[in-house]
C-alpha cells in the first residue's frame, strides 16, 4: 500500500516539475509570430498547391503579412474574393488581377497528326521526351501520356478519349500552373480567362520551319506571318516559324482566325458566327448559349460540339 | 574461379548469334549522312560547305572545345547538304550529308593490309594522332579518347584495362574483331600504354568467348605486360567500375571516374582503331556493327562506314522480317529503341537488333511487392524501386543522397523486377534532373 503511495507521490513531483521547466523554456525560446500571419491563412482556401510561388497557404500569408503591397501576391485559387479578404484584414487596398486559365496549345489529335510508332514505355511524359521525339512526327506536340493530369491538384485537365489531347474545365481551373511546370514540352500556358471566358490563342508551339511541321501535324502553326500582318492591335508576335498572340493586346476581333490558313488560331466561347459561305474553312463551333456555363471539355454524348474548332482546311 | 565484381548482376539469356560468322565489308552505300554530334561533348563544328568534294578519310567537322572529336568523311563524293536531320531518335541534328563517287581516300591513309609494328613513338604523338582522327569510346559510350588519356594533374595510371567483355546479350562485333584483328588489337593496346605510360595491361574476356581467350592469350605470348583475363559471364560485366573492380579489387569511389583508383578503361574496338589511326593514318571512319534478331534472315557483323543508313545495314543482313516490331540501336539491355531507320550508324553504334512483337513487348506495369529483387541484382548497391518512387514524386535531393548519380543504368533492376516496373526509365529521369540539380548549384 506504502508503495502505491510513494510511486503516486513521486510521479505527480516528477509531474509537476517537468511542467514547470517547460514553462519557463516555453517562455525563454518562445518564437514571435505576427498574429496576423494565422488570420491571412485561416483566410486562404488551405489548398496548398503552389500555385502562387511560395511553398503553400502559409508561405503567402507570411509573405503577404510581410509585404508592403499586395499587388504581386494572388492566391490563384481563391482570386480575386480572397485577396479582397485579405486586404481588409491587413488594412491594405487590392488591385484586381485578371483571372487565368490554363490553356492547352495542341491540337495534335490522330486526325491531325498521324501516329508513326507506338510508344509502349512508362507512361510518363518527361520519361517519353527525354527518350525521342514521341509517337509523331513532331517534336514540340503533346505527347498524350498525361502528366499534366497527374499534376492538377484540382481536378480541372483530363485527357479526351476523342483527341487524346488533355482539356481543361473552365469552371474547375484555377490557375495554379502545376501542369505548365508538369509538361515537359511546355505545351500549356496561363493566359487571361477573357470577357465571359472568350480566348482567342494559338493553339500550336511547333517551332520548325512551315513545310516540316506541316508534315508532321495538319493544323500546325507554319510561320506565315498572315495572322499577325492581318492583326489591328498588333498583338500577335511570329519568332521563330511560330505565332503567339499576347493576350493583353489581343481585342478578340477573331480577324486572325478567319485568316489562319491552317487553322492553327482557336477561337473558345464564342457565339456561332453568321454563315458565310465565302470562307467554309473556319467552321467555328461554339456553345450554344453565350457562354455563360462554358464546356469546352464536355465529352457528354450529345453535345458534341465543344468551344474548339476542330475543322481545318 | 573466375574473377567477376562483387555485388549485383544478371544472368540474362546470351542469344549471341553472329559469333560464328567472319565480320562482312558493307558494300559502300549511294548517300552518307555524318552527324557532327557522334560523342559525349560538344558537336564538331563544319569545315566543308555545300558542293564540297570530299575524299574518305578527309576532315570535315572540327572538334570544338576539349570534350570534343572531329569528323571525318567516310567516303568520297560531294557534299550536298550541310544541314540538320533527323537521328535515330527523330529529333534533328547538326549534319554532313555526302552523295558517294567511287572510293577514293585521302592519300596519306595506309589502306594495305601489312601490320605495321613500330610501337616506338613518344606519348605526346600518339595522343596526337588518336586525337585528329576523332577516336571515342567504341563500347558505346563515346567519350573522346584522348580525354581519357590525358589524365588530370595529379593522378598517375598504374593500369590499362581492355574491355573486351561484350557482355551485352546478342552482340559479337567486339568477339569477331577479337577473332580476326587480334593482333592489331594488341599493337592498339601497346601503343594506348605508351601513351598513358603504364607496364601493365589487362584484357578482359567473358569466359563464354573462349576461342577469342586462346587466340589472344597466344598472341600475347611475346609481348611484354599484356594479360588476358577471363571473367566470368555475368552482366554488366562490361560495366567501367564492375570490370576494374574484377580485375583490379578496387572500388571506384562514388561521384569519382576511374582514374581516381589508378585504371584507365578502354574498348578493345577503341584499341583497334587507334592502332589504325596512330600507325596506319586512318581516322575514325568504319565500324563493325552487329545485325541480328532471331528471325533475321542472314544475321552477321558488318564492316561499315560511319553515316551508312541503318535500313542499308537491315539490308545487308536480309532486309527487316516480316515480324519486326522494334529495332533497337545496340543491345537488348542498355539499347534504345530505334524511331527512325533512316538515321546513320554513329561511332557508338554496336549493333542493330531487331525483335518481334513478342520480343519487344513491355509488360504492363504492376505494383511493387516489396521482394527486393531489384536491390540484390543492383551492381552499384542502389534501391531501385526506391529511387523509382522518388524519381516519380521528383524528390531530388533525396535521389542524391541515395545515389542516383552512382547509377550505371545497366538495366538489371527493371529485367529481374517481377512486377514489370519501369524501374529505369523513372530513375534514368531522375538521375538526369538530379545532375541537372548539382549541376546549377555549381554554376
Amino acid at each position: 500500500m506504502n508503495t502505491i503511495v510513494i510511486t503516486i507521490i513521486a510521479l505527480c513531483a516528477i509531474g509537476i516539475i517537468s511542467a514547470i521547466i517547460l514553462y519557463f523554456v516555453a517562455q525563454k525560446f518562445k518564437v514571435e509570430e505576427d498574429p496576423r500571419i494565422d488570420i491571412v491563412e485561416g483566410l486562404l482556401p488551405g489548398a496548398n498547391c503552389g500555385g502562387c510561388g511560395y511553398p503553400g497557404c502559409r508561405g503567402l500569408a507570411e509573405a503577404a503579412v510581410k509585404a508592403d503591397s499586395l499587388d504581386n501576391i494572388l492566391c490563384p485559387v481563391g482570386g480575386a474574393e480572397s485577396m479582397k479578404k485579405i486586404a481588409a484584414a491587413l488594412g491594405r487596398e487590392v488591385v484586381e488581377q485578371a483571372p487565368k486559365i490554363a490553356v492547352v496549345k495542341c491540337n495534335g489529335s490522330c486526325e491531325n497528326r498521324p501516329r508513326l510508332n507506338r510508344y509502349d514505355g512508362a507512361r510518363s511524359c518527361a520519361i517519353e521526351h527525354s527518350l525521342y521525339i514521341g509517337d509523331t512526327a513532331c517534336a514540340y506536340g503533346c505527347l498524350g501520356c498525361g502528366d499534366c493530369v497527374a499534376a492538377c491538384p484540382f481536378d480541372a485537365i483530363h485527357m479526351s478519349p476523342a483527341t487524346g489531347l488533355p482539356e481543361v474545365s473552365d469552371e474547375k481551373c484555377v490557375a495554379c500552373g502545376a501542369c505548365v511546370k508538369a509538361c515537359p514540352r511546355n505545351i500549356i500556358e496561363l493566359r487571361n480567362k477573357g470577357p465571359k471566358d472568350r480566348r482567342v490563342f494559338v493553339s500550336c508551339v511547333n517551332k520548325d520551319k512551315g513545310a516540316v511541321a506541316r508534315k508532321a501535324c495538319k493544323v500546325a502553326c507554319i510561320g506565315c506571318m498572315k495572322c499577325a500582318k492581318e492583326c489591328p492591335f498588333e498583338a500577335i508576335t511570329v519568332e521563330n516559324n511560330l505565332a503567339y498572340i499576347d493576350y493583353n493586346k489581343c481585342r478578340l476581333c477573331r480577324k486572325c482566325v478567319t485568316v489562319c490558313p491552317t487553322g492553327a488560331i482557336h477561337e473558345v466561347n464564342f457565339p456561332p458566327r453568321k454563315v458565310n459561305p465565302e470562307t467554309p474553312k473556319t467552321t467555328v463551333t461554339a456553345n450554344a448559349k453565350p457562354a455563360p456555363v462554358s464546356q469546352p471539355v464536355s465529352s457528354v454524348p450529345g453535345n458534341s460540339e465543344t468551344g474548339e474548332k476542330k475543322e481545318t482546311v | 574461379m573466375l574473377k567477376t565484381f562483387k555485388i549485383g548482376g544478371i544472368h540474362p539469356p546470351e542469344n549471341k548469334l553472329t559469333s560464328g560468322g567472319k565480320i562482312q565489308k558493307l558494300p559502300v552505300p549511294e548517300q552518307v549522312i555524318i552527324p557532327l554530334g557522334q560523342h559525349i561533348g560538344a558537336p564538331a563544328s563544319p569545315v566543308v560547305k555545300k558542293g564540297d568534294a570530299v575524299k574518305a578519310g578527309q576532315l570535315i567537322g572540327q572538334a570544338t572545345g576539349f570534350v570534343s572529336a572531329n569528323v571525318h568523311s567516310s567516303v568520297s563524293g560531294t557534299v550536298t547538304a550541310v544541314e540538320s536531320r533527323p537521328d535515330a531518335a527523330g529529333l534533328l541534328k547538326p549534319c554532313i550529308v555526302i552523295q558517294v563517287e567511287g572510293d577514293e581516300w585521302v592519300p596519306e591513309v595506309d589502306l594495305s593490309e601489312k601490320i605495321e609494328r613500330h610501337t616506338d613513338l613518344p606519348k605526346e604523338e600518339i595522343i596526337k594522332a588518336i586525337s585528329a582522327a576523332g577516336i571515342v569510346g567504341m563500347g558505346g559510350a563515346t567519350f573522346p579518347t584522348q580525354v581519357k588519356l590525358s589524365p588530370p594533374p595529379g593522378s598517375k595510371a598504374e593500369i590499362l584495362i581492355i574491355n573486351g567483355v561484350e557482355c551485352e546479350p546478342y552482340l559479337t562485333a567486339d568477339h569477331r574483331i577479337m577473332l580476326e584483328r587480334g593482333e592489331e588489337i594488341l599493337i592498339g593496346v601497346q601503343l594506348l600504354m605508351k601513351a598513358i605510360e603504364v607496364k601493365k595491361a589487362v584484357i578482359g574476356i567473358e569466359n563464354n568467348k573462349r576461342d577469342a581467350i586462346e587466340h589472344l592469350q597466344s598472341l600475347a605470348a611475346g609481348m611484354n605486360g599484356i594479360e588476358i583475363c577471363p571473367l566470368k559471364v555475368k552482366y554488366p560485366q562490361g560495366g567501367e567500375k564492375q570490370l576494374i573492380q574484377a580485375i583490379t579489387k578496387r572500388a571506384v569511389p562514388s561521384g569519382a571516374l576511374p582514374i581516381a583508383v589508378g585504371a584507365v578503361v578502354q574498348n578493345v574496338g577503341t584499341a583497334l582503331a587507334v592502332y589504325e589511326a596512330v600507325l596506319k593514318r586512318k581516322p575514325l571512319v568504319e565500324r563493325v556493327v552487329t545485325v541480328t534478331g532471331k528471325s533475321v534472315k542472314n544475321p552477321g557483323n558488318f564492316l561499315c562506314r560511319i553515316g551508312t543508313p541503318i535500313a542499308e545495314v537491315i539490308k545487308a543482313a536480309g532486309g527487316p522480317p516480316e515480324d519486326t516490331a522494334k529495332v533497337i540501336g545496340g543491345g537488348p539491355m542498355m539499347g534504345r529503341a530505334i524511331f527512325n531507320i533512316d538515321s546513320p550508324l554513329m561511332k557508338g553504334s554496336s549493333g542493330i537488333l531487331l525483335l518481334n512483337e513478342k520480343e519487344g513487348e513491355r509488360k504492363p506495369c504492376k505494383n511493387c511487392i516489396r521482394c527486393t529483387k531489384c536491390v540484390s541484382v543492383c551492381p552499384m548497391g542502389l534501391e531501385p524501386y526506391l529511387l523509382m518512387k522518388l524519381s516519380q514524386y521528383n524528390l531530388l535531393e533525396r535521389m542524391e543522397e541515395e545515389k542516383v548519380m552512382d547509377c550505371i543504368e545497366c538495366g538489371s533492376c527493371s529485367f529481374t523486377c517481377p512486377a514489370d516496373r519501369p524501374l529505369l526509365d523513372y530513375i534514368r529521369l531522375g538521375k538526369a534532373r538530379t545532375g541537372m540539380m548539382i549541376r546549377n548549384r555549381k554554376k
